[in-house]
């Protein structure tokens, strides 16, 4: 007995050692541990999980997308084609075109459901302001990465989508005309047009979205999460407990169980 | 100069220009490699001479205390640790002390210069990248006119639905649409109706509103690729698919969200072939046919008011 405990111990320790060996050197696991073990208010419940099931469709996107890319060509006379060959020909091909395809619009979705809980929990206020803002800008961001996507298949309706989309921007009072300039890459929807759809929707808009929610998550973790409306826990209620001791404010978080609802 | 007293203090070498000899012999050596062997040792001598005055330089402190300094007798801490540390602003090579009313210390200056050149080398690298993002925004597109085949490909008083390539290099996305009738002559002059396809809504290709005889479908070779010819009654004027505006067989909206009329091509007779120009927009045709009388405006996008209180939002005007 006491070999075969020895053993376990053994096997444990050998476990662990890579994960010390990195934690000491990076403190990542502990960065994790924070990120995934952090206090969250007890009555938070599924409404709460919007927010991460918006980023669950970014990051489906983010993967089906750089998959589409290895086979996709952004050139006016093939991208027709090549995305025929997507769907037709390459192995479930069909089936990460189709995740994108369906994503795009899923994410969209999510976004406002998550933006919709926002403001309707109140959310948004003191001290959360700024986290509404960056995510006023990540809304926007993932709209124009469906309009620069939209023009990537390449058939008739992506054609004259684009055509009155960009039409559309050209509509602006005063700069509009040079938007939809920008857009075109020129004065006529040409050869660049669609190259320049391309590098937008896989390399700019991108590169901001994931910045973007970076700032996002950071703010997450460092404001905590809100309670809902209806929480016992609400600022300005009357708690059955006696407050706790100084320091139950963001700055200096409560200690562990004083979030916990009395019961 | 006391040289590592074990109390947190790092030991400052003395400013020395010795380093930058050796660095120099280095180079030399580098560059002999590739140059001549002479270079080399030149270098080598360099480099060993500059080595041996810096390395004297930076151990002349131990020297100087195995020599000068007698180990105090008696005192405890003298005993222990050696002689006193040196304050920093005391000794030969220490730094002096800033200035009581210095208004630009040297940390300041360094900040700043780091930001500034950091910052002229960000500009100097960001310039051409945006520029050659938004470049073609304000760069004029030169077409060359569009020969369409000779005139009698169009018969008097019908409409032909006529298909082009605007920049034959661009190749067939610059494939464009018009509509073209043959008015006849007015005097010895041929005069034709050239109509744009494209909605002064958005943009979208409006449609004859009648019959295409595809049957009577005319290709023509020209040099600048090929165009199509097919012949079409748009009885009911001309239709856009997209949000349903319509245009009669002038081009004036009769319904719908366009702003204006259709755009129209400036067209030549070059040796009795039809030839395009430029583009320019229209507002409203007054008459029909060789006798209309149309107000030349710039071509402006679809959605842009050319005329009244609206045509202000649209002062400028990007290069076409």
């Amino acid at each position: 007995m006491p070999r075969k405990r020895n053993r376990k111990e053994q096997m444990l320790a050998a476990a662990q050692y890579p994960l010390d060996w990195l934690e000491e050197r990076s403190g990542l696991i502990g960065g994790v541990r924070y990120f995934l073990f952090r206090k969250v208010p007890g009555d938070s419940g599924w409404w709460h999980t919007l927010g991460s099931a918006t980023l669950t469709a970014f990051l489906v996107q983010l993967g089906t997308g750089v998959i589409l890319a290895m086979y996709y060509q952004p050139d006016p006379n093939s991208a027709y084609e090549s995305v025929q060959h997507i769907t037709n020909d390459v192995t479930l091909g069909w089936l990460v075109r189709g995740m994108h395809r369906w994503g795009a619009s899923i994410f969209i979705i999510l976004m406002f459901f998550h933006m919709a809980r926002v403001f309707l929990f109140g959310a948004y206020k003191y001290p959360r302001e700024l986290n509404w803002i960056v995510g006023a800008l990540l809304l926007p961001t993932a709209l124009l990465e469906g309009f620069s996507g939209y023009l990537l298949p390449y058939d008739q309706t992506a054609y004259w989508a684009t055509v009155v989309g960009i039409n559309i921007n050209g509509t602006a009072p005063f700069l509009g005309p040079f938007l939809a300039s920008f857009l075109r890459g020129g004065a006529e929807i040409g050869p660049d047009t669609l190259a320049r759809f391309y590098s937008l929707h896989m390399l700019l808009l991108p590169g901001a979205i994931l910045g973007l929610i970076g700032l996002h998550l950071y703010l997450v973790v460092r404001l905590g999460v809100s309670s809902p409306p209806w929480s016992e826990e609400a600022a300005g209620r009357e708690r059955d407990e006696p407050p706790p001791v100084p320091g139950t404010g963001l700055v200096n978080p409560a200690p562990r169980g004083v979030t916990k609802r009395p019961d | 100069m006391e040289p590592q007293q074990g109390q947190g203090k790092p030991h400052l070498p003395p400013p020395s220009l010795w380093p930058v000899g050796f660095a120099i012999g280095i180079v030399c050596i580098l560059v002999g490699l590739i140059v001549s062997w002479a270079a080399v040792a030149v270098g080598a001598g360099i480099t060993v001479l500059f080595g041996f005055l810096w390395v004297r330089d930076v151990t002349g402190d131990y020297r100087h205390r195995d020599v000068g300094i007698e180990p105090a007798v008696g005192g405890p801490e003298s005993a222990t640790e050696g002689a006193p540390p040196v304050p920093a602003d005391r000794g030969e090579a220490a730094m002096p002390p800033p200035e009581p009313g210095e208004r630009f210390p040297r940390s300041v200056f360094l900040e700043g210069a780091t930001l500034g050149l950091g910052s002229v080398i960000a500009g100097i690298v960001t310039v051409p990248i945006v520029g050659f993002s938004i470049a073609p925004i304000f760069q004029h597109q030169h077409h060359d006119e569009i020969d369409l085949g000779p005139i009698d490909n169009f018969k008097e008083g019908e409409f032909v639905t006529t298909t082009f390539l605007r920049d034959p290099s661009a190749g067939e996305i610059s494939r464009r649409t018009a509509y073209i009738r043959n008015n006849g002559f007015v005097g010895n002059q041929p005069s034709f109706t050239v109509l744009s396809n494209r909605c002064a809504h958005l943009g979208c290709p409006v449609q004859p509103n009648g019959p295409l005889f595809e049957q009577r479908k005319l290709e023509e070779k020209t040099k600048a690729g090929e165009v199509t010819l097919i012949p079409t009654l748009p009885a009911g004027g001309f239709g856009c698919p997209c949000h349903g505006g319509q245009y009669d067989q002038e081009g004036n909206r009769t319904a719908g969200p366009p702003v204006r009329a259709l755009d129209r091509y400036e067209f030549y007779i070059r040796s009795g072939r039809l030839t395009l120009g430029k583009t320019y927009s229209v507002s409203k045709v007054v008459g029909t046919g060789a006798s209309a009388k149309i107000k030349k405006y710039r071509l402006a996008g679809p959605g842009q008011h050319v005329d009244g209180i609206e045509q202000w939002f649209y002062p400028l005007q990007p290069p076409s």
